[in-house]
C-alpha cells in the first residue's frame, strides 16, 4: 500500500524538551571510538570554546529518531516498519549541541514518492533549544522496500 | 590542512553494533539478529547505517580539527555492511577529498566508505568551516 500522500507538508507540535546528558555524550562518543578530549572531559571542552562536551556530529539522530516515531507509527501513514531501510541522512548544523542542551524537535514531511516498488518519505526535524535558539536541521529519507 | 585524508580503517564487530544500539536507542533487530536480518532477506546482521556515518565523521572532524567544524553532513546509505559473527567482524575503509571552497569560504569534501571492496556510502559529502 502507498504511503499516504496528504503526510506532505505537515507538521508535528514541538516534542518536550531533552535534556542533552554529559554522560550520554561520552556514551555515544565510546559507542563510536572517539576518544578526543572534547567529547568526555568538561574542562578540556571549555578549553575549546565549548560550554561543555561536545557531542559528535551524528549524535543528533540520537534525539531526532525518538521524535520522528510521532510521524512513522502513525498507522495512518501506512509505513511497515519492518520493511524499511535507512535511504540518506543529512545534518545543517548552527552549532553543535553540548551537554546541558534542553533541546525540542519540529518534525515534517518534506516528500513521499514511489519507485520501482519501493516507497520513499523524508522527514526534516528542525532541532532548538526549548528557548528557541536553532541547533540542527536534520533530514532523514527512509525506504519501505517492495513486498516482492 | 591537506586535500585529502589519510585513508582509515575502521573494524567493526557485533559487540561495536551492540554498544551503538544502547547507546543511539536504535533497537532494530536486523542490527543483532541473524535470525530477523536473514528473514528480511538480508545476508545476516548489518551496521546501522547512522554507525557508519558515525565512523565517517569521526575521520572528517579528525581532519578539520573540531567537532564544531562540521557545518553540513550529508550520506546515501547504498549498500548494507555485514558483520559477520567473528572476532574480526568486518572493516570499514575511509577516504576523503576537498572538492571546492565554497563562496563563503567553506570546504567541501567528498567522502567515500567501502565494505569488502564495495562503495557502502554514495553522495557522501561534508561541509567544513576552518577554525
Amino acid at each position: 500500500m502507498p504511503l499516504d500522500q496528504s503526510f506532505v507538508g505537515r507538521s508535528w507540535p514541538a516534542t518536550e524538551p531533552y535534556l542533552v546528558g554529559r554522560e550520554k555524550i561520552r556514551e555515544f562518543a565510546r559507542a563510536i571510538g572517539a576518544a578526543d578530549v572534547e567529547y568526555h572531559d568538561p574542562a578540556a571542552a571549555r578549553a575549546l570554546g565549548y560550554a561543555d562536551v561536545v557531542a559528535p556530529p551524528t549524535f543528533p539522530v540520537v534525539i531526532t529518531m525518538a521524535a520522528s516515531r510521532q510521524i512513522i507509527e502513525d498507522p495512518a501513514l501506512g509505513l511497515d516498519y519492518s520493511r524499511v531501510v535507512h535511504g540518506d541522512q543529512k545534518f545543517a548544523y548552527a552549532r553543535p549541541v553540548v551537554a546541558g542542551d534542553e533541546l525540542v524537535c519540529v518534525n515534517s514531511v518534506d516528500e513521499i514518492t514511489s519507485r520501482g516498488g519501493h516507497d520513499f518519505i523524508t522527514t526534516r526535524t528542525e532541532v532548538t533549544t526549548a528557548a528557541g535558539e536553532p541547533v540542527v536541521t536534520v533530514w532523514s529519507k527512509l525506504v519501505q522496500r517492495g513486498e516482492h | 590542512m591537506s586535500d585529502t585524508l589519510e585513508p582509515q580503517t575502521f573494524r567493526v564487530t557485533r559487540a561495536d553494533l551492540v554498544r551503538y544500539a544502547g547507546a543511539s536507542g536504535d533497537f532494530n533487530p536486523i542490527h543483532w539478529s541473524d535470525r530477523v536480518a536473514t528473514g528480511v532477506g538480508l545476508p545476516g546482521v548489518i551496521a546501522h547505517g547512522m554507525f557508519t556515518m558515525a565512523l565517517v565523521g569521526r575521520a572528517v572532524t579528525t581532519w578539520a580539527g573540531a567537532a564544531d567544524a562540521v557545518v553540513e553532513y550529508s550520506v546515501r546509505f547504498s549498500r548494507p555492511v555485514p558483520v559477520p559473527d567473528t572476532d574480526e567482524g568486518t572493516e570499514v575503509l575511509v577516504t576523503g577529498t576537498v572538492k571546492e571552497t565554497t563562496a563563503e569560504g567553506l570546504t567541501r569534501l567528498v567522502l567515500t566508505a567501502t565494505c569488502q571492496g564495495e562503495k557502502v556510502l554514495s553522495l557522501a559529502q561534508a561541509t567544513i568551516r576552518k577554525r
